[in-house]
């Protein structure tokens, strides 16, 4: 992973820099206008959230059963970057919303399971940082419910009535818009990649950190 | 039938057919324009604030602030990461320093 990082920067600024152009060239939806170009950010950073979620979910389950140290590291920031992926759904979201329904929030399943499922991951965020000697352990238990709650948040608009599109829009899409939207999908992902190798590196200088200050105290 | 009469008999063929291409035309013009309904005129003209809320909001500054704040929560997100970074390297340093002194 490390060997492949500076190619990876160079994959992202290289996706992200084209991505305007790709998404200018994208039709207008017939209803929603211009406004709809949400979506090629708004979509994406609900992947790039449920990505994280897989992967803290994963490794919070490989810490727990097994306890190993730098799967903990792996999950921690995987959590991080969930709560940052989610945090840009949940802002572009509204701001969608508030053209194409004329609101900006909505209690509605989708929306709300959505704020609850950030929350979660907060929470886990919360737990590490205040929780005391052995927190870790508790905060992993929060990630595997966090990731087994996510499939129903996705499916949620198929199963409850919502002011949200279905999940059957996505894959519906014209190849002029799908274009566009996997470009982006792609360049979030690989984000998320480049974001979580920073973060892993950033824990295992605090691990070695902690294993200076105890060998300095012995 | 004589050379001239066969000519003038082609001519006359000619005309007939380009009288009945004329008339056809001008019997289809009513039914083109008829097809073409315009809109039925304005009796009032109504203020954009009077607009329902959804219609009168411009979409561009929704879309600029969805997509400079992704742009801003990364931003601020690496630079956390490397505030972090500089914190533990910096702390690192420290008590090198402090066990080389030992």
């Amino acid at each position: 992973m490390r060997k492949a990082f500076a190619p990876l920067v160079v994959v992202v600024a290289a996706l992200f820099v084209s991505a305007p152009y790709f998404i200018a060239q994208a039709p207008y939806e017939s209803t929603m206008g211009l406004i709809q170009k949400i979506m090629y950010f708004h979509v994406p950073s609900w992947i790039g959230m449920y990505t994280a979620i897989f992967v803290c979910g994963i490794a919070s389950a490989i810490y727990l059963f097994q306890n190993n140290t730098a799967a903990d590291r792996y999950a921690a920031s995987a959590a991080e970057l969930a709560v940052l992926f989610g945090l840009m759904g949940l802002v572009t979201g509204p701001l969608w919303g508030r053209k194409a329904w004329g609101v900006w929030w909505e209690w509605d399943v989708r929306l709300t399971s959505a704020l609850l499922l950030e929350l979660v991951f907060v929470g886990y965020l919360l737990v590490r940082k205040y929780g005391g000697p052995g927190s870790e352990k508790l905060a992993a238990a929060t990630a595997i419910f966090g990731f087994a709650v996510a499939p129903f948040v996705y499916k949620s608009v198929d199963i409850w009535r919502t002011v949200h599109p279905k999940t059957s829009v996505v894959p519906t899409l014209p190849r002029v818009m799908a274009g566009p939207l996997a470009l982006t999908a792609l360049a979030f992902v690989l984000l998320f990649l480049v974001l979580l190798t920073l973060r892993v590196r950033l824990a295992e200088r605090q691990a070695m950190l902690d294993e200076l200050y105890l060998a300095h105290e012995d | 039938m004589s050379f001239r009469r066969m000519k003038a008999f082609r001519i006359l063929r000619f005309a007939r057919a380009a009288v009945v291409a004329i008339f056809l035309a001008l019997a289809a013009a009513p039914t083109a324009f008829a097809m073409q309904t315009a809109p039925p005129g304005q009796s009032e003209y109504v203020p954009i604030k009077d607009l329902p809320p959804t219609e009168q909001m411009p979409a561009a500054p929704l879309l600029i602030a969805a997509y400079a704040f992704v742009w801003v929560a990364v931003l601020v997100y690496l630079w956390t990461i490397w505030r972090r970074l500089g914190k533990v390297e910096a702390e690192m340093r420290e008590l090198a320093q402090k066990t080389t002194r030992r």
